[in-house]
């Protein structure tokens, strides 16, 4: 342990701790900007200096490590000066059109400078000209408004090993690119918004589609269909001033229909029909040797294109299922249309998703038109939907909670957790399970499953079958896990596992890069707590169970992996290159 | 497989890697041999660079871009580089870039079609009591006015130097 001196309140802190965290422990904030807690410090900004008391250095306190005996003072005069200046030094080369930006209002620039109360700035202003990237139609790239903090280049090349972006040049030229100057669409760019997420400026956003939905919900020829995905749920709340974490399902469903939805629908019920087609893979490829193992999950379209970009070679372990909110897209304009006597040609299909990735996946090949329309014609991520609530007027706090509409609204808690890291994995199990034995697992739980470690690795058995999973969040965790599955298949040797869950988001979709900003592992925590409880509060946890998957089943898919299953609710891939240009 | 780029002898890439494998800085050196050879770094030998070596296009763009060193553009007959420092900047330096640009109908960093000039932008030269500053192959001239551009430009336009 550490024992020093924060403005004269002592402290103890683990060795190693910086000296901006062991500040956080006394209560005092010293003010950051290129430093992310997702992240390790760039020390790029220099906004977040100290200094020791009787010398006159000043220290990056993001990256400097306390140290014993030491006496740090974190603001005087000097100190403010000093961040005065370099705010407005930020300032000078930036285009501060704060009222037209995407992160209006939600800027750590922004916040920055109000809270310094600048009002005028030192220095000549001096603003790069760059052109806009929207060519991925998932992320915005502004890089004008780049202020060179580094978070982005972190996350792209590090969290996610995928190294679309970089820095390219130096000193006042330098400015984020993917290779070359190529557009991101041309780059391994997967789509995964992570860089958005993370961006403190209006450098990267998200793609923005709220007017196209906008206009479609005024034209009385569309008949306005929504859903919204499990992760939505439990980080909708931070844009409204809710705790942590908090469900708030009900009263999503209510600002829907007040948006002029015409029927509401739940993600969750598809992930239900998900976890029978994936789980029917699962139980044909393991115990009746058809179809190669392991067996890999494909509902984040991030990952989806990072297989078929960085290992094409692993494209027949994927399950063929769609994802979640493509199945239900699907079932819209196909059963729920014929149900409900609608000309599926006037349903305009919204999903509401903590995803960047999925606005690019509702185009990605012919098998999203399988309903013979587009199966999803926008995707929209939280931040977008939050925005449109604001617009619209609507009293989010005190809305009363409404019902989602019958039958593709209708879900058990086994959907619900697919929005956590290895909630996928444990809701296919819990039907595995079933579909292998007759009978249900005698514990409804598989914990081992859970939590934000990297890469979770661990047996479940059913009937003296030992099955090894994997399961992996973040796309840097991937390797790992692939190059042994590589490994065994080259050398013909034991499989390490039989079934591998992957999400390109660091804790899984509820760390989406479409949710609400300023996502720290204990907000992923806290949103996956949401979920899990609500599963725990459901009365039915399996996704077998689910009498309203039976219903559909019964009435027109027939079963699982059923010649129209595979028709409407399957999909193939195939490599593609890193660089189109 | 073709054996040219840009009208030269292409480069034998894995060579290349297997002479500074393992070396330290490897990358730099190779890109090195490339630049000499091309006289800039064709994107499609840093595309097999990328693969023969296992490092990310994003990395070899990074180092490429950093050092002015290396280029990315076939060079021109003449090099034209405005300078961009503050200086220079503040003077109009700017502007003389932008006359350039229209004259040519050419990008900073790029080449112009009939491989005459290649246009960039410099940090400093060196000389800012002269801003605006500008370079044509070694030769500096200073306080440039945009309408003087003309007859700066048209003896290299005609082949006279
Ligand atoms: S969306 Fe993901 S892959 Fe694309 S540039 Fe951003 S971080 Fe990289
Ligand atoms: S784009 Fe955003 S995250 Fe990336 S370096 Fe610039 S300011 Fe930082
Ligand atoms: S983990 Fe979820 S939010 Fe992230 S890219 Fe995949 S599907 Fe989208
Ligand atoms: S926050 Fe420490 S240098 Fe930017």
């Amino acid at each position: 342990m550490i024992q020093a001196k924060i403005n004269g309140i002592d402290i103890k802190v683990k060795e190693g701790t910086s000296i901006l965290d062991a500040a956080k422990k006394v209560n005092i904030n010293i003010p950051t900007l290129c430093k992310h807690p997702d992240l390790d410090a760039t020390a790029a900004c220099g906004i977040c200096i100290v200094k020791v008391k009787g010398g006159n250095k000043m220290l990056r306190s993001c990256c400097t490590p306390l140290e014993k005996g030491m006496d740090i003072i974190t603001h005087d005069d000097e100190l403010q000066e000093a961040r005065r200046t370099v705010i407005q030094l930020i300032l000078s080369n930036h285009p501060n059109d704060c009222l037209q930006c995407a992160r209006n209002n939600n800027c750590e620039l922004q916040r920055l400078a109000a809270d310094f109360g600048i009002r005028t700035v030192a220095f000549p202003h001096v603003a790069k000209e760059l052109p806009q990237d929207s060519s991925s139609k998932t992320i915005n790239l502004v890089p004008d408004k780049c202020i060179l903090c580094g978070r982005c280049v972190q996350v792209c090349q590090q969290m996610q090993d995928v190294w679309a972006l970089s820095f390219l040049e130096r000193g006042f030229q330098t400015r984020i690119s993917p290779a070359g100057d190529i557009n991101l669409s041309e780059s391994p760019c997967v789509r995964c918004g992570q860089c958005s997420a993370h961006c403190p400026t209006g450098a990267i956003a998200e793609f923005d589609q709220t007017p196209e939905v906008w206009k479609a919900l005024y034209d009385p020829n569309k008949y306005c269909v929504v859903q919204i995905a499990p992760a939505v749920r439990v980080a909708i709340g931070e844009a409204f001033g809710y705790p942590e974490g908090a469900n708030l399902t009900g009263k999503l469903y209510a600002a829907l229909r007040r948006l002029g939805f015409k029927a509401v629908f739940d993600t969750s019920f598809a992930a239900d029909l998900t976890v029978m087609e994936e789980a029917a893979e699962f139980v044909q490829r393991f115990a009746h040797g058809k179809g190669v193992l392991p067996l890999i999950t494909s509902c984040c379209p991030a990952w989806v294109d990072f297989m078929e970009k960085f290992y094409p070679d692993m494209v027949k372990h994927f399950s063929s299922a769609k994802s979640p909110h493509e199945m239900l897209g699907v079932l819209s304009k196909t059963y729920y249309a014929q149900q409900n006597a609608i000309d599926p040609a006037t349903i305009y299909m919204v999903s509401i998703m903590p995803c960047t990735a999925k606005k690019y996946e509702i185009q990605r090949s012919e098998e999203m038109y399988a309903s013979g329309y587009p199966d999803i014609n926008v995707s929209l991520t939280t931040r977008e939907l939050a925005r449109m609530i604001k617009q619209s007027g609507i009293d989010f706090m005190h809305l009363p909670e409404a019902q989602p509409d019958h039958v593709l609204g209708e879900y058990t808690g086994a959907g619900v957790i697919f929005g956590a890291t290895g909630g996928v994995m444990e809701a296919a199990l819990r039907t595995a399970h079933y579909m292998v034995t007759g009978t249900d697992a005698d514990k409804v739980d598989f914990e081992n499953v859970r939590g934000l470690k990297g890469v979770k690795e661990t047996e479940v058995n059913i009937k003296g079958n030992k099955i090894k999973i994997a399961i992996a969040h973040g796309l840097e965790n991937v390797e790992y896990v692939l190059r042994r599955v590589q490994k065994a298949i080259a050398e013909k040797t034991e499989l390490p596992y039989h079934f591998i869950e992957v999400m390109a988001c660091p804790g899984g979709c509820v760390g989406g890069g479409g949710q609400p900003y300023g996502a720290t592992d204990k907000l992923r925590v806290a949103r996956a707590h949401g979920l899990y409880k609500e599963d725990d509060d459901k009365e039915l946890q399996y996704s077998h169970h689910n009498p309203y998957i039976k219903k559909v089943y019964k009435e027109f898919l027939e079963k699982p992996l059923s010649e129209k299953s595979h028709k409407l609710l399957h999909t193939h891939y195939t490599g593609r290159p890193l660089y189109k240009k | 497989m073709d054996t040219q780029v840009n009208g030269n002898t292409k480069v034998d890439i894995k060579g290349l890697a297997e002479k500074w494998k393992g070396k330290r800085g490897n990358l730099i050196m190779i890109l090195h041999e490339i630049q000499n050879h091309y006289g800039y770094v064709p994107r499609e030998v840093s595309l097999q660079l990328s693969e023969v070596l296992d490092v990310p296009l994003a990395r070899i763009y990074e180092v490429i871009t950093f050092y002015n060193f290396f280029k990315l553009e076939p060079p021109g007959k003449h090099t034209i580089s405005v300078c961009m420092g503050t200086a220079c900047y503040l003077k109009g330096g700017a502007k003389l870039l932008d006359e350039i640009k229209n004259m040519f109908a050419v990008e900073e960093g790029q080449t112009t079609k009939d491989g005459l000039f290649h246009l960039q932008v410099v940090r400093c030269l060196g000389c800012c009591g002269l801003a605006p500053v500008m370079m044509i192959d070694g030769k500096i001239f200073g306080k440039v006015k945009p309408d003087e551009l003309m007859n700066i430009l048209s003896p290299y336009v005609k082949g006279e130097v």
